[in-house]
């Protein structure tokens, strides 16, 4: 059959960064998958060189918009393992919150996007009105809905106000009964079963092999947890669960990231009720001459930062891994033996992000050229959904409960 | 795998061929090998030792680049790295990538930035820099100088 070269990206409105992935199909079933990144290299490790220390902290947030914590709290650690530093423990509890927080936010944002891509708008609206709760409590507690600069080497930079703890647990009670009832309307939903299971299926040994982190290789049923392997922060001493699911397809990416949610709600919970008094700054007065490796769970997996100090005031080579750098090669595990609207959905699992430039293009290598859109890939996807929702005949869980919704307001 | 932990069941297995294993703390091991033993190293450390390749490192130190596969072995809640010292003007190994595809990018990564060659890579293209970027210019290099503006 005549193969046909699909470039997706380097644009793409599936993708965080921009990223080249190029399709070869066969009719429409996916062959191979070549990749390619580098289109949003901006120099920050070598950046990171030119400033000192505590600078440092603030450019490596700016990273990623979502994950603007993670890599911060990855590069705080790896200096204070450079210096042997011990934190106090009231600033190890006072992470984990602004960490938990944040990952309750960027699971309800990937929710609703990979509801919207897959026709479940509902589910869209759903996720993203209750991470807005979310948002106030990261104002509330930090001063502001991301890009909290909470962190710095040897703690942290602001203390939490326990008077606003009681409000907090209040807002959380709120968001964590309606996580249940949209966890319990998108696991029982056979539409979506049939939409999601089998789809993308990352191997338990594709998952090892690719070095994969966080909720991909969770879902392929291995229990890497950088929280639970190399426990960092308070994490030691607060009780939570690792969760994972059997089946490596998109479908277990999903419930993975809707079970994680309600984990992480009770971590921030257990947080406030057990946070010790105390300093909350070790006061690092200078780095000496080393090494050192800092990793913190991000939302999408391992963030790993390496640092070497020559005794001065800035770092002379800062390594950066974000964990993206390692879930996206597993593509060329996941999309092969797909069509083309299921690779939307298996790159979407990883976690899509909706903010970058549309544009894609469907071009056939011989000559007779065609132009498909982003939006016509979306409609594609959504295409397959509501032909499921009609073979099933009647109203799917989902519907059901907006219909409950509606009716009691 | 045996109840022996990684770091103790690769000072047995490899003995000599380690030519310095220092602890930074009980979490953070690091261990210097000779760049033809890095490969086997790698590949036992992951094989055998479910050790998860989290990324690989580089630095231009002025004697040579140094270059670090930081492995992690979630059962041992241990981060082993194994340190390679290559030589300049034209650094070379062997590459890990053939059996171990989380090598592959980190690989493509370290000869854009570094230059270091990796023989036997299955995909020695590109990665990061652009297509336009000038043959043999590396900016993680310490003689890298900036064009001017």
């Amino acid at each position: 059959m005549k193969r046909t070269v699909i470039p997706l990206g380097p644009f793409h409105p599936l993708l965080e960064e921009a990223e080249f992935f190029k399709l070869y199909v066969e009719g429409e079933t996916v062959v191979d998958v070549d990749l390619r990144i580098g289109y949003m290299h901006r120099g920050i490790e070598r950046l990171s060189t030119e400033k000192n220390w505590d600078q440092s902290t603030y450019l490596v947030e700016r990273i990623c918009g979502i994950c603007s914590t993670s890599h911060p709290m990855a590069y705080v650690q790896a200096v204070e393992d450079l210096g042997g530093f011990d934190i106090p423990d009231r600033a190890k509890f006072i992470r984990v919150i602004i960490c938990e927080l944040e990952r309750i936010h960027s699971h309800l944002l990937w929710v609703g996007l990979a509801g919207h891509f897959i026709g479940y708008d509902t589910v869209f609206m759903w996720a993203w009105k209750y991470r807005e709760p979310i948002l106030d409590i990261c104002e509330k507690l930090t001063g502001n809905r991301n890009h909290y600069a909470m962190m710095k080497p040897g703690g942290v930079r602001r203390d939490l106000d326990k008077n606003d703890f009681a409000w907090v647990h209040k807002e959380l009670d709120k968001v964590i009964a309606k996580t249940e009832m949209l966890t319990g309307a998108v696991l029982d939903d056979p539409v979506l079963h049939a939409r999601m299971k089998k789809v993308g299926v990352l191997s338990k040994e594709d998952a090892v092999g690719y070095g994969t982190v966080g909720p991909t290789v969770r879902a392929s049923g291995i229990p890497d947890d950088i929280r639970v392997d190399d426990p960092y922060a308070a994490y030691d001493k607060l009780d939570f669960n690792v969760c994972t699911w059997p089946s490596g397809d998109v479908f277990g990416k999903a419930a993975v990231r809707l079970l994680e949610l309600i984990e992480s709600v009770k971590l921030v919970k257990q947080c406030m009720d057990e946070m010790p008094e105390g300093p909350i700054d070790a006061r690092i007065k200078r780095v000496p001459e080393g090494e050192g490796i800092g990793h913190a769970e991000a939302p999408r997996g391992e963030v790993f930062h390496y640092v070497r100090g020559d005794g001065g005031n800035s770092p002379i080579r800062h390594k950066i891994r974000a964990p993206s750098y390692v879930n996206i090669p597993s593509f060329k595990a996941t999309c092969i033996g797909h069509t083309i609207s299921d690779v939307a959905l298996i790159t979407a699992a990883v976690d899509p992000c909706y903010c970058c430039t549309e544009r894609m293009a469907v071009l056939d290598n011989s000559s007779d050229e065609f132009i498909m859109s982003g939006k016509e890939l979306e409609t594609e996807s959504r295409k397959v959904t509501a032909k499921l929702k009609a073979d099933y005949g009647r109203l799917t869980p989902v519907e059901e409960t907006v219909a409950k919704f509606l009716k009691e307001g | 795998m045996s109840d022996m932990s990684a770091l103790a069941a690769t000072q047995i297995r490899f003995g000599a061929t380690l030519l310095d294993v220092s602890l930074h703390n009980e979490r953070r091991a690091y261990i210097s090998i000779d760049k033809k033993d890095a490969p086997s190293v790698c590949r036992y450390l992951y094989e055998e030792q479910g050790g998860r390749l989290a990324t690989a490192s580089g630095i231009d130190m002025r004697s040579g680049i140094e270059i670090l596969y930081h492995f992690m072995i979630p059962r041992d809640h241990q981060l082993i790295t194994l340190k390679i010292k290559v030589e300049k003007p034209a650094p070379e190994t062997g590459s890990c990538g053939d059996f171990l595809p989380a090598a592959i990018w980190i690989e493509r990564e370290l000869n854009d930035i570094l230059g270091v060659t990796f023989t036997g890579h299955p995909d020695p293209r590109r990665l990061i820099m652009s297509d336009d970027w000038p043959e043999g210019v590396y900016p993680f290099r310490r003689d890298f100088k900036e064009p001017a503006r």
